[in-house]
């Protein structure tokens, strides 16, 4: 299955024509490479993810490496950072060609990595979590925990950042926590660290002060390589970007010399747009508003948040990581507490204060990742469609099996869920099909509101059309949906309006006939 | 989600604003971390004053509450280490049956050193096969150590017929609990030590630092160089063995072998480790916190005891304890 995906991803024919041009200036002497990556081919199962990559940094530069969804650059990543052993290519550090087996080789050879989900434990302090298998050691060969702490407030005064070595890591906020990171990455001697998305979980002054952490760090030699989608970022304190697409090279180039739309058009490509077309729907503006929300806030990802969706109007959510796109939908079903806000439903205030009432309203919410949040994976497929169905197969105190047995066939046949056995676990079941599985669910709840997050995410292609082709004919029906996606092909080819979030507040109210293309969309998401 | 909750974010990274760990006024005294030792020296208090004429305070008595407490301690201290690693040990107290009666039956065939050696021998056995079947087949030690449960112990009764083994060697029975070691009674040795191994280790090695890190964030350790199923498999093989060890106490204080010695303890060392302030999910742990926690159920156990209530009474008295002093004990 998840061959598939990847195969869904990046087998697309590669018709650009930037392809092999590569953008270098000339006018400065450039500075050895620290890191050089040559001919760097990988695939899984058969199916290449990466084909002949080059890429390369230099000391103490600051190097953006984008690109979209499966064009490769976590798993160029890993194998830099001996995750994963490469296929094919050659890897220079110090221009000393190396094996990357394990981490242990990557670190030994100075390169470090900023953990996106991070690679703390809670309950030690940040000394012992900075020198966690390298500990100190003094008399006796035991650990000398004060050693540690002044190790530590060195790595961290040299970083020019306030952090109590001795507090626990548990107590302390996401920034401290990367910071934290940094510093473990830095008291193994890291000469190149990897930061990964490192601003999505940082709030704008948090965000700040990193960037002038990564400039302190850039002016001892520390090359950094920064993976981001966000261009005002990149532009910001990068130096140089290198654009993956469909696992290969398209392009590097100094920032001084590409705009943001060059590169949003090489991270998009031309390739998507045409498999996704919008269809003209008959939803009339000026339908009854369905739900409505107003002045919803809910901790720092949901500010001052007001909307509405009208019936049969599919409203798509953009925006970027860490935007508040997900912290919306779990706080309009009741999973994160709001602040204060109203949400109406018909005109009327509804209670979505748990998902329990939120259900109840009529509000359903397919969550991000279905299978922490959406299944019960050892259960059988139909175990999992009528888990919120119950009272309706009931027969007095007990479940009517017959009765069961027919709602499941009923909504297995109605979402087309290809299923050889649904008293088998649904976790036999590929990608797209627990994806299904989910969704009718949820829809045989009949809710009137439907909120989609991340609907196709790692469904094969064909699957994700179905999907798309699902959620139109929800809102056809009369529903309302809300469909929050990465994927802007994807919401340009469903949505009627699209809603921009940026920090947690609504920036743009867009009506799909002002959208003309998916850069254009892209721009707006960025703010630039 | 906890970041989506999160309402004050710290001013600036750079700022010199602390983050909330690192305050150190006394009025943020983090008092649910000695909640144990505070409970300790409040029930003693009131025993002390309730049961002053009952002869609580008699060196004597106290002297018991130690002696009575020893075999858990010791259990409790290995306990400690799968706890911390966020695993889980069931078979303790059965173990250390199956060890008092292969060490009373080896010991009256071949001499007091065989008899000690294979005592030891049942701990590795045991710990190796619950170790090695929770870190390589990955089935959860929770069942792994369940079963050994009833396999050891059924494996005590049956080569024993269920009869007691009686130990006539004085110099074992000596060393391992009815007699005194220098000036101190042999129980507290043995647990004195194991106290301070275990604590030394826990806190004061790599190996200990990586079972708190393994039991913190097993995915972090793992990334960080840390070995975890080998951790997960050491921790096993140091609490079975800890707990044949206890076996060995039980028969030295007991001159005997039995089936039954030791059966229930699991629970008594689990509450013991917990009511210490080891996370029962791991990352966090204290062999010190483990010895109280042991002393504070033989102080209870012995206070009722004096105080004239029932054994069914005893019971219901100190599960209510344990509930109030975990409660107690939980963060807000």
């Amino acid at each position: 299955m998840a061959a598939r995906e990847i195969a869904a991803t990046t087998t697309h024919p590669a018709r650009d024509e930037l392809t092999e041009a590569t953008v270098t200036s000339n006018d400065r002497p450039t500075p050895a490479p620290v890191v050089e990556m040559r001919g760097i081919s990988k695939a899984f199962d058969g199916v290449t993810v990466l084909r002949q990559v080059d890429f390369d940094v230099r000391t103490g530069e600051v190097h953006a490496l984008a690109g979209g969804n499966g064009a490769g650059k976590s798993t160029l990543m890993k194998i830099l950072q001996g995750v994963y052993t490469l296929d094919a290519g050659e890897i220079f550090v110090n221009g000393q060609p190396l094996r990357l087996r394990s981490i242990h080789d990557a670190r030994d050879a100075g390169i470090g990595m900023v953990f996106q989900e991070f690679s703390l434990v809670p309950t030690l302090t940040v000394a012992q979590n900075i020198y966690l298998t390298s500990e100190p050691r003094g008399r006796g060969g035991l650990v000398d925990d004060r050693e540690a702490v002044r190790r530590a407030r060195k790595v961290f005064e040299d970083m020019d950042v306030d952090v109590d070595p001795r507090t626990r890591v548990a107590s302390l906020g996401t920034a401290y926590w990367q910071l934290t990171e940094i510093a473990k990455a830095l008291a193994q001697d890291a000469k190149v660290l990897i930061m990964d998305e490192p601003t999505a979980s940082l709030a704008k002054h948090e965000t700040e002060a990193l960037f002038g952490l990564v400039d302190r760090l850039k002016a001892r030699g520390i090359s950094i390589i920064y993976i981001s989608h966000r261009m005002d970022e990149v532009y910001r304190i990068a130096d140089r970007i290198t654009i993956l697409r469909d696992g290969r090279h398209l392009f590097t180039a100094a920032l001084s010399e590409v705009t943001p739309a060059q590169i949003v058009e090489g991270i998009v490509g031309e390739a998507i747009e045409h498999e996704m077309h919008y269809r003209e729907r008959t939803a009339t503006p000026d339908a009854p508003v369905l739900l409505e929300a107003r002045h919803l806030n809910a901790g720092r990802r949901v500010r001052d948040v007001s909307f509405t969706v009208r019936k049969g109007e599919i409203l798509g959510l953009a925006g970027l990581m860490g935007s508040g796109r997900t912290e919306l939908a779990r706080c309009l079903f009741g999973v994160d507490k709001m602040e204060s806000g109203e949400v109406l439903l018909r005109g009327k205030p509804v209670d979505v204060s748990d998902p329990r009432a939120a259900i109840e309203a009529g509000i359903a919410l397919i969550p991000e990742d279905r299978r922490a949040q959406g299944l019960v994976l050892d259960h059988s497929v139909n175990d999992n469609l009528l888990l919120p169905l119950l009272d309706r197969v009931r027969s007095g105190p007990w479940v009517n099996e017959g009765k069961a047995k027919r709602l499941a066939t009923s909504l297995i046949e109605r979402f087309s869920v290809k299923v050889a056995n649904p008293t088998r676990p649904v976790r036999l079941l590929s990608g797209g099909n627990q994806q299904k599985v989910v969704i009718a669910k949820w829809l045989g709840t009949e809710p009137e509101v439907l909120v989609m997050d991340e609907p196709t995410a790692g469904v094969d292609i064909g699957t994700k059309h179905e999907i798309l082709d699902m959620i139109r004919s929800l809102a056809d029906a009369g529903k309302g949906v809300i469909v929050i996606s990465s994927e802007y092909p994807e919401l340009l080819a469903v949505s009627d309006r699209i809603l921009v979030l940026r920090g947690g507040s609504i920036a743009g109210d867009l009506k799909r006939s002002d959208i003309p293309n998916e850069e254009s969309l892209q721009l707006s998401v960025q703010g630039v | 989600m906890a970041t989506s909750t999160r309402t004050t974010a710290p001013s600036s990274i750079s700022s010199d604003a602390r983050p909330d760990g690192g305050r150190s006024r006394l009025g943020d005294f983090d008092w649910h971390r000695y909640i144990i030792y505070i409970g300790f020296g409040a029930v003693f208090l009131v025993f002390a004053v309730l049961l002053r004429n009952d002869g609580f305070l008699s060196s004597n008595n106290l002297l018991n509450i130690l002696r009575q407490t020893a075999t858990i301690t010791v259990i409790a201290v290995g306990m400690t280490f799968v706890i911390a690693c966020a695993e889980i040990d069931l078979s303790v107290g059965s173990v250390a049956g199956l060890s008092s009666v292969v060490t009373a039956m080896t010991l009256s065939n071949y001499g007091i050193v065989p008899g000690i050696m294979a005592g030891l021998a049942v701990g590795l056995v045991v710990g190796i096969i619950n170790g090695g079947l929770v870190s390589l087949l990955g089935i959860p030690s929770f069942l792994v150590t369940l079963g050994m449960l009833g396999i050891a112990a059924g494996f005590a009764q049956r080569i024993t017929r269920s009869a007691p083994q009686p130990i006539l060697n004085d110099t074992y029975n000596t060393i391992f609990g009815s007699g005194n070691i220098g000036p101190v009674p042999g129980l507290l040795f043995w647990s004195g030590v194991a106290v301070a191994i275990g604590g030394v280790v826990l806190a004061r090695t790599r190996f200990g630092r990586q079972v708190l890190a393994t039991g913190g964030n097993r995915t972090a350790a793992e990334f960080t160089g840390v070995k975890t199923k080998r951790i997960k498999f050491q921790v096993l093989l140091i609490s079975a063995t800890v707990a044949s060890i206890a076996g060995m106490l039980y028969a030295g204080r007991l001159q005997s072998g039995r089936y039954q010695w030791g059966a229930g303890d699991e629970l008594s060392a689990i509450a013991a480790v917990i009511l210490g302030g080891t996370s029962l999910f791991g990352g966090a742990g204290s062999v010190i916190g483990t010895l109280f926690g042991a002393l504070l159920i033989g102080l209870i156990n012995n206070g009722l005891v004096l105080a004239g209530l029932e054994s069914s009474e005893q019971q219901m008295v100190r599960g209510g304890i344990i509930i109030l002093a975990v409660a107690l004990a939980r963060k807000k």
